[in-house]
């Protein structure tokens, strides 16, 4: 990265202009239909800055459709995506990355042929629209030290930097959810949308990876969107939820809140009491 | 309206075995998940053995009909069924056309191996009289010709539409496109329902190539090959799945055929440019149009996890020591080939390593944009050829001297890969392997055709085009050239492959889903790793041009650009080594082949051989060679350096129930598939879904 220009996705957030207190991400009237079935119909909450919401539902509920939308991975019908106040509209998904939206997959999507450490130099270099071809022909494209350090500090956080020069395909589904988890991070979102980061971890990567993502919003102010199956990890880490059924919005509030709604309960447990 | 149905009918037999064909391809994808490339070679096959056995040995042709369409046709499918494509996992579209494109390649230049290579005249039809006009239609004289296609496609259409829709075979076929193993949990024998989908479709290919060989007179693979791109667009428009659709477009194309034929005028350029790309321009618009092409990538198996990874690079599993070892040979290797070159080397193995430099630079843009890029593109003969048509023209019209213009055609070629790319942003895997084949013929037909002649006379190289005493018989000023010209280029694919680029195409190769969402621009990395492969492979057919002295369309014509891709395959498209390889491999093969007897000599047993090793595509997709490297260099490993561990990665872990996540991607060796590679499926909890 010697001498190239850095863009900082909070430069673009603040661009907007939104003030401090504006919500970082609002979702409005989103809906997003496959062959005439609504997976999300007419979705609407927000995500304040430094806010941890954990989005849940039943299996079906629309929670990976609507982060595609927000991503810009599938294009909704209606509604608006707004992120500091600005909205993302047809933007395309590497343009949404790099102003600051950070993503984990529910099937998880690692770079087969590179390391652990080479996913984050790659996606810190994306990030910061680095890489062009007469800079690799002028073999000017070696990691720069300040790349390798953030790369190391961002390992470290996760728990694999002893993993560094292993290739991603030696480790188990556990790891690579931390691997992805360091990727989207390596590069200072705003906003990281987290797709069942728990799946296939045990009880005790659970509860470590439940720590950092709590420690990620309140030492760094980072917002995270949560999408978990695993309610316990949802407690210990969200602010508030929205829940989600049938591709509709059916209640926000605080966990216990909505634990205790009927409407959730049905929808979830199958019970209403 | 008698004037036009007077155009139309003749192009009804064409059109009835276009159809019967691309009943053949949607049959095939639709049962087994392969995009056939070789059903024009089956046909072929077919067609040949029939004509023989009536023409030379004199056999009933009842007889030589069952043998060589209801025996020879569905066994060939059972075979390649049985020992190719069943090993194939559904999800790896790539080994599929890898896979086909050898049996392409190779099959039509097997046959006069075996059978000499005389040609057969005269086939004979196998139901009515092709002399005997049965009746007339609107003036038109239907002749036993147009009965028998017409017939034999009506029937093989409510027979297979019958097969697929009211079936149980049938729907046991649609079930185990989706995944064979799926449907073995549910009780099916899901082998031999493939087995016998390969088996019909065959069958078909047989059929169509017995009922189109009295069309021809002469029966030629290239007709075979064309009629089946004919073919490619009818089943694109039905986007692989609906049989009548795909039937009802490949009739059509037949009379529009025939009709334009009739009404263009006979000697306009229109004429001479628009017919022969008629199916090509169908197929583009397919490509472009049909949105169920664009969504082929998008079928998945379910039990896709299950699939062992394939092995690592040789580089990445060799000691440091036998690294450096191998090193120093290499460069006494390269010392003493210069030497040699610049001395004693005689003038006929001289040009023969000329012309080996030459095709390895164009095969650096395969190893460009297929090993890194993940892209597999069928047009980089095409794209040399532009380089090479630019600087020739350009030398001839304003006397631009060829290594000057070399740079303008690089230029050229650059464009038109980018054009390529631009018109391919939305295809992957077979979409865009048709692209880039229809690209190919494009030009073939009505680019290379019009401007490889100059008042009727073809391109030939001239001393004065070149300078530096290139041509020069006694000097080795050509060697020194191509030699720099291939270094240059390697040391470019070298610096792109370990910089920013090379590793935003390796995210790319792992997950476009993911490099989407760290901030790669997909389109930008596809259009620049296709612009630089048109510039490599502009430079390399410049080179070849002035190595061989000539300009002319056959040097770059759609077959080689097949051919090419099975050739780096077989060698390692993932490595800059694997293109020196295949470029130094063909030539001197070739020269090789040249002292045995006639029939196995130019390019037939030289292509039967690199389609054989690229057939391997499947158990190594790393290439046979640099799989047969790995095997050597591990027991030289062991025996030189006992202690010694290995430098590369740690084996992946996950098929030998050590619980590892199974990634089905070799470590180093980039996949063709673009997306869907780097998946970990929660469901499992083992595996990376795999290419």
């Amino acid at each position: 990265m010697r001498g190239r220009k850095v863009l900082r996705p909070q430069v673009a957030v603040d661009a907007t202009g939104v003030p401090d207190g504006g919500s970082l991400l609002s979702v409005t009237g989103v809906t997003k239909s496959f062959g005439g079935i609504a997976a999300v119909r007419d979705v609407n909450f927000t995500v304040e800055r430094g806010e941890s919401v954990g989005l849940v539902g039943p299996n079906g509920a629309g929670k990976t459709t609507l982060f595609n939308c927000i991503c810009g991975q599938l294009r909704p019908e209606r509604g608006t995506v707004e992120l500091g106040g600005k909205a993302l509209g047809r933007l395309p998904t590497f343009q949404r990355a790099r102003l600051g939206i950070g993503r984990t997959y529910q099937r998880v999507e690692v770079f087969t042929d590179m390391t652990v450490a080479e996913h984050l130099l790659v996606a810190e270099r994306a990030r910061c629209a680095g890489g062009q071809l007469w800079r690799d022909l002028g073999n000017r494209s070696r990691p720069a030290p300040a790349e390798l350090k953030r790369v190391a500090e961002v390992l470290d956080m996760v728990g694999v930097g002893d993993r560094a020069d292993t290739q991603v395909s030696a480790l188990g589904l556990g790891s690579c959810r931390l691997v992805e988890l360091a990727r989207a991070l390596v590069a200072h979102p705003v906003l990281l949308l987290a797709d069942e980061p728990s799946s296939g971890l045990d009880v005790r990567e659970t509860q470590e990876l439940a720590n950092v993502l709590r420690n990620l919003q309140r030492e760094q102010g980072m917002a995270v969107l949560l999408v978990e199956h695993d309610l316990p990890m949802v407690a210990q880490v969200v602010d508030r939820v929205v829940v989600m059924d049938l591709g509709t919005v059916i209640a926000q509030g605080t966990f216990d809140e909505v634990m205790a709604d009927s409407t959730v309960r049905h929808a979830y447990l199958g019970t209403s009491g | 309206m008698e004037h036009f149905l007077g155009f139309a009918i003749p192009g009804i037999p064409y059109g009835c075995t276009y159809a019967i064909v691309a009943v053949g391809l949607v049959l095939t994808y639709q049962a087994t998940g392969v995009f056939n490339f070789a059903f024009g070679a089956q046909a072929y096959t077919s067609a040949f053995v029939y004509t023989k056995l009536v023409q030379n040995e004199q056999f009933p042709i009842w007889l030589a009909f069952l043998l060589s369409v209801v025996v020879l046709a569905p066994l060939l499918g059972v075979i390649f069924d049985r020992f190719l494509f069943r090993k194939i996992p559904n999800t790896n579209t790539t080994a599929k056309l890898v896979t086909g494109l050898s049996l392409f390649v190779g099959i039509p230049a097997l046959l006069p191996v075996l059978f000499g290579s005389q040609n057969q005249y005269n086939s004979p039809s196998i139901l009515f009289n092709p002399e005997t006009v049965y009746f007339r239609l609107a003036g038109t004289p239907v002749n036993g010709i147009y009965l028998s296609s017409v017939i034999v496609t009506a029937v093989v259409l409510v027979a297979l539409v019958v097969l697929m829709r009211f079936t149980n075979l049938g729907l046991q076929m649609r079930g185990a496109v989706e995944s064979r193993r799926l449907v073995q949990l549910d009780g099916v024998n899901s082998g031999r329902v493939i087995a016998t989908a390969w088996a019909v479709s065959s069958f078909l290919a047989g059929l169509a190539g017995v009922l189109l060989a009295p069309i021809y007179g002469q029966l030629q693979a290239q007709d075979y090959a064309t009629l089946l791109v004919a073919a490619f667009a009818a089943a694109a428009w039905a986007a692989l799945r609906s049989l009548p659709i795909a039937a009802l477009v490949g009739i059509l194309m037949g009379i529009a055929d025939t009709v334009l034929q009739g009404y263009l005028p006979a000697t306009s350029t229109l004429s001479a440019a628009v017919l022969p790309s008629l199916p090509f321009i169908v197929l583009v618009a397919a490509l472009l149009l049909v949105p169920g092409m664009r969504r082929l990538h998008d079928d998945k198996d379910p039990l896709a996890s299950v699939d062992p990874p394939p092995p690592p690079t040789t580089a990445a599993v060799r000691a440091p020591q036998l690294s450096r070892v191998i090193r120093v040979l290499w460069y006494l290797l390269l010392g003493a080939f210069i030497i040699s070159m610049l001395s004693w080397m005689p003038k006929t193995w001289e040009s023969v390593f000329n012309s080996g430099l030459a095709f390895s630079t164009i095969f650096l843009s395969i190893t460009l944009i297929t090993g890194m890029g993940g892209q597999l593109s069928l047009a980089q003969a095409t794209l040399a050829g532009v380089g090479a048509f630019t600087a020739a023209q350009l030398a001839n019209h304003l006397g631009l001297n060829f290594l000057a213009g070399a740079v303008v055609g690089a230029v050229l070629a650059a464009v038109v890969a980018v054009v390529l790319a631009l018109a391919s942003l939305r295809l992957k895997g077979l979409g865009l392997a048709l692209m880039t084949i229809a690209a190919a013929l494009f030009f073939d037909n009505s680019v290379f055709s019009q401007v490889g002649v100059i008042n009727g006379r073809a391109l030939t190289v001239q001393s004065k085009w070149v300078g530096l005493g290139i041509l020069d018989v006694n000097g080795h000023s050509l060697f020194v050239v191509l030699m720099i010209v291939l270094v240059v280029c390697m040391a470019g694919v070298m610096l792109v492959r370990n910089g920013t680029t090379g590793r935003y195409l390796a995210a790319q190769r792992g997950s476009e889903t993911a490099a989407a969402g760290i901030g790669i621009n997909i389109t930008w990395q596809r259009i620049q790793i296709f612009a630089l492969s048109g510039v490599v492979a502009g430079i390399g057919g410049t080179m070849l041009v002035i190595q061989q002295q000539s300009v002319n369309a056959a040097q770059f014509n759609y077959e080689l650009s097949l051919a090419f891709v099975v050739i780096v395959i077989t060698t390692g498209v993932s490595t800059i080594e694997g293109a020196i390889q295949a470029g130094m491999g063909f030539v001197v093969i070739q020269q090789l082949l040249t002292y045995l007897p006639a029939r196995f000599g130019g390019n037939g047993l030289t292509f039967v051989l690199f389609a054989a090793g690229a057939l391997t595509y499947v158990a190594h997709p790393e290439g046979i060679l640099e799989f047969q490297k790995r095997r050597w260099t591990m027991r030289f490993q062991r025996l030189l350096f006992p202690d010694e561990p290995s430098s590369g990665p740690p084996a992946p872990r996950g098929h030998d129930g050590g619980g590892g996540n199974g990634a089905k991607v070799p470590i180093g060796m980039p996949s063709l598939e673009g997306s869907h590679t780097g998946v970990v499926t929660p469901e499992d909890g083992t595996g990376l879904e795999g290419a």
